[in-house]
């Protein structure tokens, strides 16, 4: 085991599947000379050459559509989007493009392809750079998503997201880059659709992805000293969901809390509840709760940047009302 | 090599002086099959149209009537490894390609024995193993994916070339100047082929474009580009033969605006003439019928007799016929490939 940061354990992914398959490449805004705008991709373009890490002029509908491209034609390409709010601009070529292409050539035409970069808020970078995309784009078929929460899990997601055959949006999160954790050494793989029990517990379930994993599990601690202990099910992929890790969860606790980054309305949480229901109707001892980020666009203000998203207190709150001990 | 960029005067009388290029030299019996591919087209569509009244098509469906010097023209100077990308009009591509009429016909009808098993429709014909990537619905969204493939051929050392067709509509996109820089600045193997058929839909050039040239656009990214009749199948195989040439030894893109013009509405439900166009504009246009002119043309360089057009229309119906009843026998997909192919594996 090493330790490494987020950013480093997502660059060791890439850089071992370059290597490993010479029809990968990476291609996006400043990837290349610049090293990456958060620095993921340090190193590949001197390892790999201009070809494989490919700087783009800043037309995210336009790199995107080359990756589709590039895809039909037997590439593996990494497409890197700045952050997901840029990525608005490609939307036609994700779920136009590269969403359907397989289902409407009646199973012709492959396409592996990984549209990857972060998404969320960061600090006080204002409405148009704080979003949070994971449910839309978890509604489309053909797309997966992935979320991961940890270093270890960015890059096994990240290896087998490559190696999917299909195409995957990656969300990352440029508040997570710095996080450090434990990677295993050597060939590290996490399946895609396999949700992890991040912290388990017996009183009530909270179900949290990406940078809300870290949240929920603060919240956890915050609920032990109390006395409640809480179990942490992170999905880490959006689409396709593992509903029965989380079922199995509210099956033993009972009592579920749903946290998110993005708006509440249409959100995960509301895909999340709608399965816990289905599957576990007759084990909820309380209503699900979700805690999300509020639904307005993100303020710039500091405090208001603060009210507006979730934290650990808003989550334990949520966990105590569902508990009946608020 | 006519590969210029010249002031927009000068392109218009380019394109309005192309005139009969001499017969000499042409082996008459692959002069008679471009004929034969556009007979083909015309039939199929012609049919195709009848089929939709019938309610034996479904959807939106675009024919091709008009256009099919260029499809025919553009594909006979393609080889194998070239990767096609078409707008939503691209029956006349796929059987100028070599996809049987079979095949597209029952993807019309929603059959399982279609080239898209059914579930692509008339805008979303594939056939990976000819190269044809694709029938694509949003205007100019497949034009990046021209510069990706090309992309990849350059990536892997290929010597194809990646040729998109589009419509002159797609040109005020950003998805096509998106991809036409890149396609520049990477010195990609790519042409990119503009249908002009004077029409979005019911919106003409001139009420949708601040300049009419669409070959200029090309200056803007320093890539060569031709005006190029597309009433006139051999002047459509000698632009895309150069731009090919130009992709596969200097690995650059090439624009091409091919001035055409489609005979039949938008698409099914739109009348042939009617608020945007007048029946003696379409009328006109007509004069210069592709299919009529070069016909007669083969007739005068006694390279097509009476009896040989005869055969040919002959076969070329019951070719037509056979793939209306393949597609009418042809089963509806099963029901469970409602769920097969969202994703892979």
């Amino acid at each position: 085991m090493a330790t490494l940061t987020y950013r480093d354990a997502l660059n060791q992914a890439l850089r071992e599947e370059m290597r490993r398959d010479s029809r990968v490449f990476l291609m996006g805004e400043e990837v290349g000379v610049y090293q990456g705008a958060y620095k993921v991709s340090r190193g590949l373009l001197e390892e790999f050459g201009p070809m494989r890490v490919v700087d783009t002029p800043i037309t995210e509908l336009g790199f995107a559509g080359v990756g589709v491209g590039a895809a039909m034609a037997g590439l593996v390409p990494v497409i890197e989007f700045m952050t997901w709010n840029f990525a608005l601009l490609a939307l036609d070529q994700i779920v136009n493009s590269a969403a359907k292409i397989l289902y409407m050539s009646g199973g012709q035409v492959p396409m592996p392809i990984v549209f990857r970069g972060p998404g969320g808020a960061a600090l006080q970078l204002g409405a148009q750079h704080s979003q949070s995309f994971e449910s839309w784009l978890g509604n489309v078929p053909g797309l997966k998503v992935v979320t991961p929460a940890t270093p270890a899990d960015a890059k096994g997601l990240l290896k087998s997201a490559i190696r999917d055959g299909n195409p995957v949006v990656f969300i990352e999160g440029e508040m997570l880059y710095n996080l450090k954790g434990e990677v295993p050494d050597g060939e590290h793989l996490v399946p895609l659709g396999v949700a992890e029990v991040k912290r388990a517990g017996t009183d009530v379930t909270l179900v949290a992805h990406a940078k809300m994993v870290a949240v929920a599990l603060r919240a956890a601690e915050e609920l032990a000293r109390d006395g409640i202990n809480a179990e942490v099910v992170d999905p880490r992929t959006i689409r396709p969901l593992d509903v029965a890790t989380i079922a199995a969860s509210v099956k033993k606790t009972n009592r579920c809390v749903v946290v998110e980054e993005g708006w509440p309305q249409f959100g995960i949480g509301a895909q999340v509840a709608y399965d816990i229901q289905h599957t576990c109707f007759d084990d909820l001892d309380a209503p699900i709760l979700r805690v999300s980020g509020a639904d307005v666009p993100m303020p710039y203000n500091k405090q208001l940047e603060k009210l507006a998203k979730p934290d650990a207190a808003k989550v334990a709150a949520a966990a105590r009302q569902v508990l009946y001990r608020s | 090599m006519a590969t210029t960029r010249r002031p927009t005067r000068e392109l218009q009388r380019a394109a309005n002086a192309v005139t009969d290029k001499a017969l000499a030299g042409e082996n008459p019996a692959d002069l008679r099959r471009l004929l034969r591919e556009m007979l083909l087209i015309r039939r199929f569509e012609e049919r195709a149209g009848e089929q939709y009244a019938l309610g034996k098509i479904g959807g939106f469906c675009h024919l091709y009537i008009g256009q099919e010097a260029v499809a025919v023209g553009a594909m006979a100077a393609l080889t194998p490894g070239d990767r096609i990308f078409c707008s939503y009009r691209e029956h006349g591509q796929a059987l100028a390609r070599g996809m049987s009429p079979r095949a597209v016909m029952a993807e019309l009808f929603g059959r399982a024995t279609g080239c898209s098993g059914g579930k692509g429709g008339s805008m979303h014909l594939f056939d990976a193993e000819k190269g044809f990537l694709g029938g694509h619905a949003i205007v100019g969204g497949h034009i990046p994916l021209v510069a990706g493939s090309a992309f990849a051929i350059k990536y892997k050392g290929e010597s194809g070339v990646a040729v998109g067709f589009f419509g002159e509509a797609a040109v005020n996109n950003g998805a096509f100047h998106e991809a036409l820089n890149m396609a520049a600045l990477w010195k990609l193997p790519a042409i990119f082929i503009c249908e002009n058929n004077r029409y979005g839909m019911g919106t003409a050039l001139e009420r949708a474009s601040a300049i009419w040239d669409v070959a200029a656009r090309a200056c803007s990214y320093d890539m060569p580009a031709e005006t190029v009749d597309g009433m006139e199948v051999l002047a459509v195989r000698d632009a895309v033969a150069r731009a090919a040439q130009r992709g596969r030894e200097e690995k650059t893109p090439t624009l091409l605006e091919i001035r055409t013009y489609r005979f039949m509405g938008h698409s099914m439900s739109d009348p042939i003439h009617g608020h945007y166009r007048t029946k003696e504009e379409v009328e006109n246009q007509k004069q210069r019928d592709p299919l009529v002119t070069f016909r007669k043309r083969l007739e005068d360089a006694r390279m097509l007799d009476q009896e040989q057009w005869q055969a040919m229309e002959a076969d070329v119906n019951a070719e037509v016929e056979d793939a209306i009843r393949f597609a009418e026998e042809s089963p509806d997909p099963d029901p469970a490939e409602l769920f097969t192919h969202v994703t892979s594996g």
